[in-house]
């Protein structure tokens, strides 16, 4: 009581109402440089072991499937029994790892060495490991490739269909009702099968005809059929992020419609954007290999991981491990990019963690 | 129900019957964009007799009049001759085909469904235990493992190097490893579902008031938590059943099974048209069918989902 009517007779501390030193300021601001959401993220993805253990083997696997083939001494498509001007060499087919043909086994004896099948050669004489890093490598392409070509026309319908919304909005939704409910496999092989014959005779020619009609089939059939999920994903964000202030400011000092979606509305969305299509990639391998599988996918001597496979079954009693290599392969990639994805999803957009 | 659901399921079965629709057109102008039409790769055959056999088979009509004569042969469930299997109906080897993948089919799904809850509750009631963990990373090695590699590895260990099962299909037992291959990716996958959503159900209120009134634990998992926690895992009825169909294409050609599966393959590769018509019309409608059942299931047994 006593105290506070002290407090009533105006003593101020005229101290406190001085400008602050230069040393309380420091005291008071703590200094600590901003962090962006996007540091955030690198950090709590940085914190998650098994995240960082995947990605360090699809870097790992994709860096061995570019480096190795520069310096190793056979070549995917090689059939090394097979030289210009002489009888075929047989003893090179089906060599288990490690193993030499004859005529490597006398140059051993003479002193030279010889590069060894480190799991062995094909029933063609082709060394296998290289078709395997070589098959790991067009797997991989694929994939990446394919969940591009997703990601471009998913974001360009949705992006449109969120943002004009109305009669737009409603006719392309239903087309992607449709797409969805179709079953997409069925139709991959329905349209695979079908593709490969014309496409073959119009790439002819062409710079395209190296990589082969099946697989060009295979961009073509991701490009019809698997945007609807993505196109729904990004409409879906669009249509929450454009009731926000600053679209309306935007659009208030005039800006145009590819201006707003541009500048605010996918940029804003991109963190979503970024991890649906790590996820898509695993996806696509699985796609092109089960193709490969049913062989409709990569045109031959071109190895993939799944064409491998599905020509390990032919040897299967004496060679199994023709299949379990490739089998490991395409396991390991999957397995690693869906955990990274996951681990990317965790980190940048707590929020979609369902 | 409500007349929201009534609408509900009728704007799905119209969205069903357009999407088997859309299927059989794309199906058709495919199949007839095809260069040369179904009698390519015929060996040097004579213009007469491509003529008669064009003729034979109505395919020298305009394209609109064979469309809805097939339209209305399918609807009848006439999908014509097969033209690589002479003198066999398409529909009759379907029907053969349906049988032996029908028994591969239910089997998988059912073990996938059973495994897949008792291995889900268990991971959840004994949570970050050993148990937990390993039912959790051998689902994980599951669900990363494409079907038709998963096939193959089970051929090696057990057909080749243990001898212990068959592996051709249409022998006695035959059908044990393509049963397993197809179900080890739906049950890994229901386990997974089935740990969440429980994990979820037993942090929910009532399961505590149910505990606070001293309702035995038995009854509390099963009667309470289990009951609830189901629910998610009637959506994956139609995408399981997806699963299993286009799994059965590989499954079946790995072990030699006479199945449905086997018969599309085999018509893709030797361009039999009119069986890959068949196919893949059957199929799709099947897949869309099961969809649609499982998502009006999913509505009319949990009253809370907010309807579209």
């Amino acid at each position: 009581m006593d105290s506070n009517l002290k407090k009533l007779s105006m003593q101020v501390n005229l101290d406190d109402l001085m400008p602050a030193s230069e040393k309380e300021k420091e005291y008071m601001v703590k200094m600590r440089p901003s962090t962006t959401a996007f540091q955030d993220g690198v950090k709590r993805l940085k914190k998650n072991k098994v995240a960082m253990v995947s990605f360090a083997i699809i870097i790992l696997i994709t860096l061995a499937s570019i480096v190795v083939p520069m310096f190793w001494p056979y070549k995917y498509e090689a059939m090394l029994g097979v030289t210009p001007g002489k009888p075929v060499d047989a003893s090179f087919n089906n060599l288990r790892p490690f193993e030499y043909s004859k005529s490597e086994e006398k140059r051993i004896e003479e002193g030279e060495k010889v590069f060894p099948h480190v799991f062995g050669t094909d029933s063609s004489g082709r060394d296998y490991f290289i078709r395997v890093i070589y098959g790991t490598r067009i797997s991989l392409a694929v994939g990446f490739f394919a969940s591009i070509i997703v990601l471009v026309i998913g974001l360009v319908v949705g992006s449109v269909a969120g943002y004009a919304g109305g009669m737009v909005d409603i006719i392309i939704m239903r087309i992607v009702d449709v797409i969805y409910s179709l079953p997409d496999m069925l139709m991959v092989i329905l349209l695979a099968s079908v593709l490969r014959e014309p496409l073959g005779k119009a790439l002819e020619g062409t710079v395209l005809e190296k990589i082969g009609s099946n697989i060009i089939s295979l961009f073509i059939i991701f490009a019809l059929l698997y945007w609807v999920s993505m196109s729904r994903l990004i409409r879906g964000q669009i249509l929450s992020l454009r009731e926000q202030e600053y679209v309306l400011a935007a659009q208030a000092s005039g800006a145009k419609g590819s201006w707003v979606i541009r500048k605010h509305l996918i940029p804003n969305s991109i963190s979503v954007i970024v991890i649906s299509t790590a996820l898509q990639i695993p996806n696509a391998i699985f796609t092109e290999s089960y193709l490969s599988f049913l062989g409709l996918g990569v045109n031959a001597p071109m190895p993939s991981l799944g064409s491998l496979a599905s020509d390990a079954l032919n040897g299967l009693k004496s060679y199994p491990y023709r299949l379990v290599i490739p089998a490991l392969v395409i396991s390991l990639i999957v397995l690693s990019l869906n955990l990274f994805g996951d681990g990317l999803r965790d980190a940048f957009d707590p929020k979609l963690n369902g | 129900m409500n007349p929201k659901t009534i609408s509900y399921i009728i704007k799905r079965l119209i969205l069903a019957v357009f999407t088997v629709w859309v299927v059989f057109t794309l199906t058709f102008f495919i199949m007839h964009a095809v260069p040369g039409g179904p009698f390519v790769g015929e060996k040097a055959i004579s213009k007469a007799a491509q003529q008669a056999l064009e003729a034979k088979y109505g395919l020298d009509k305009p394209l609109s009049t064979q469309y809805f004569t097939y339209l209305n042969d399918v609807v009848h469930l006439r999908f014509g001759p097969s033209l690589k299997q002479r003198g066999r109906m398409v529909i009759d080897i379907m029907a053969d085909g349906l049988k032996t993948s029908a028994k591969l089919g239910v089997v998988a799904a059912v073990l996938a469904l059973i495994i897949g809850v008792v291995l889900g509750a268990g991971a959840a009631l004994r949570r970050n235990t050993i148990l937990d963990r390993i039912i959790m990373v051998l689902t994980t090695a599951f669900v990363s493992m494409p079907s038709f590699i998963m096939g193959s590895l089970l051929l090696v260990v057990f057909a080749i190097k243990l001898k212990v099962l068959p592996a051709n299909g249409a022998a006695a037992g035959g059908l044990i490893l393509p049963i397993i291959t197809l179900m080890l990716y739906p049950m890994a996958y229901i386990t997974r579902l089935t740990r969440s959503s429980m994990l979820d159900v037993l942090g929910q209120d009532y399961i505590r008031t149910a505990k606070a009134k001293g309702v035995p634990a038995g009854k509390i998992i099963f009667g309470h938590a289990l009951k609830n926690s189901l629910i998610p895992v009637i959506t994956y009825f139609g995408p399981m059943l997806a699963y299993i169909v286009t799994g059965s294409l590989v499954v079946e050609q790995i072990f030699a099974v006479p199945g449905i599966g086997r018969a599309f393959v085999s018509s893709i590769i030797n361009r039999d048209y009119m069986m890959i018509m068949g196919t893949t019309i059957v199929l799709a409608t099947l897949i869309v069918v099961m969809n649609l059942v499982s998502d009006i299931l999913y509505k009319v047994v949990d009253p809370r989902i907010t309807l579209e």
